[in-house]
């Protein structure tokens, strides 16, 4: 199909539509920028949350709970859960889906899974454009799932307005609390399975760990929320902190700067997949990197040289058309 | 500028009905993800609608139905009509493995099954059935 007919019926509601547009988007079919483009101006009205947590710390459940509250307070749904894919043949089992069983039948609870395919960066780009397609089809409430495993998967929760971290109890003692990562990204803390033994003690780790932090005093103070997603306990008052913090976006003038910071980012990302492709035909065109690199394996020249060898025409042609 | 494009085969595995075991649907799932396809498994006891869902809000190349039940002259059908339903049946490929009498076969491909797959079928001749047949999109 066309790309403005896809368009079109994207605008106009059709599911096959939206789930063809992704498609394009995480093959990166031909086109499929002009698609992105042509989704943009028809962005920008859904709430996007973010949910990472290690594996079995029960996002899957939690999320298919969110999901049913937002259906009952009449809102519109679209998740995307991103699973790794294999490092030798690139297939994957995307295991999510298995366990929105509240929503089943639900066509508008649009629920789709996506793979790491082992793209270097490339995730959180197309993680972000699948989310621009379902920002424009009209979904009221947006929910990445990722596994908080990696730095890929950091930057992928990076793309939500509002970030929730999901921590088991008894999931290490308070120095794992203190190292970097996952945690510093957290809006708001949820330990789940709160019915298991050692949810208390975890609480006050994550709040201990909390109170450490040295923040602008017009930050956003994370909060801690306990939930039980498999029974539904404590799902509301979670929605109630994503939509506090929603607001406080709004109006602390975040959601603004926000935005700039992930344009910027957007552009960055694009240019430095454009840039990639530049080098890599440039490689190509001499001979391959496999023969640049047999001179480095005998001992002639080195990765240095070599890089700098191939980028330097690249760099005179830039600065000639800048003058 | 030409983007290369990083196309993978995507396939739902399908439990529909009524029947409790799953072990050749695991089995299969794993099969298709060493062959480097996506795969998303349905789980146990779907109705039709649920598989239609999936199918096509992860527009699937392949939709892959287990069933061992007996119930695939009823299931099956209801689940081309939804596809139709939402213009997802011309370029999904269907195939339904497990226990399927000869009788019912010929009926089956004239729902809309493109192959069945009885026990005892290598998995090599399923993903390559797959690979030879899937539509090519774009």
């Amino acid at each position: 199909m066309a790309t403005p007919d896809l368009v079109d019926d994207l605008l106009a509601g059709k599911h096959r539509a939206l789930a063809r547009a992704i498609t394009r988007i995480e093959n990166r079919s031909p086109g499929y920028r002009d698609l992105v483009a042509a989704l943009y101006p028809h962005t920008g009205n859904a709430d996007i949350v973010g949910i990472t947590g290690s594996p079995g710390s029960g996002k899957s459940t939690l999320v298919d709970k969110m999901a049913k509250h937002y259906r009952d307070r009449g809102l519109t749904v679209g998740v995307i859960a991103v699973d790794p894919s294999s490092p030798f043949t690139g297939g994957a089992v995307l295991g999510d889906r298995i366990r929105m069983a509240s929503t089943a039948t639900d066509m508008d609870v649009f629920f789709r899974s996506m793979s790491a395919r082992g793209s270097l960066g490339g995730l959180s780009t197309a993680t972000a454009d699948a989310v621009k397609a379902l920002d424009a089809f009209g979904k009221d409430k947006i929910i990445i799932e990722t596994v908080g495993a990696g730095q890929n998967e950091v930057d992928v929760v990076k793309t939500a307005d509002t970030v929730a971290v999901l921590v088991p109890p008894s999931s290490g003692d308070d120095v794992q609390m203190l190292k970097a990562g996952i945690l510093e990204i957290g809006d708001v803390f949820v330990v789940n399975k709160a019915d298991l033994a050692g949810s208390d003690k975890t609480v006050t780790e994550l709040k201990n760990m909390l109170d450490m932090r040295e923040g602008d005093p017009d930050d956003w103070d994370p909060e801690v929320v306990e939930t039980v997603a498999n029974s539904g306990e404590g799902v509301a008052s979670f929605l109630d902190v994503l939509d506090a913090h929603a607001d406080w976006l709004d109006e602390s003038g975040r959601r603004e700067a926000e935005r700039h910071k992930r344009h910027a980012e957007e552009l960055r990302n694009l240019l430095r997949e454009d840039a990639s492709e530049l080098v890599e035909d440039e490689l190509d065109a001499r001979g391959g990197v496999d023969e640049l690199v047999e001179r480095i394996d005998a001992g002639e020249t080195t990765p240095y040289d070599v890089a700098d060898d191939v980028i330097e025409p690249l760099a005179d042609c830039l600065d000639q058309q800048r003058d | 500028m030409s983007h290369e494009s990083q196309r993978n085969i995507r396939c739902l595995v399908a439990k529909v009905g009524l029947d409790g075991h799953d072990r050749g649907a695991h089995v299969i799932t794993r099969a298709f993800r060493d062959a480097g396809f996506e795969v998303i498994y349905s789980g146990l006891h779907k109705a039709p609608e649920e598989i239609v869902q999936a199918a096509v809000q992860e527009d699937v190349d392949v939709l892959g139905i287990s069933i061992l039940s007996g119930a695939h002259n009823t299931l099956v059908p209801k689940i081309v009509e939804g596809l139709q339903e939402y213009d997802a049946f011309e370029d999904t490929l269907i195939i339904v493995g497990g226990i399927v009498p000869d009788e019912d076969r010929e009926g089956l491909k004239e729902a809309g099954v493109d192959a069945i797959f009885g026990p005892g079928t290598p998995m090599e001749e399923t993903i390559e059935f797959i690979r030879e047949n899937v539509e090519q999109r774009d």
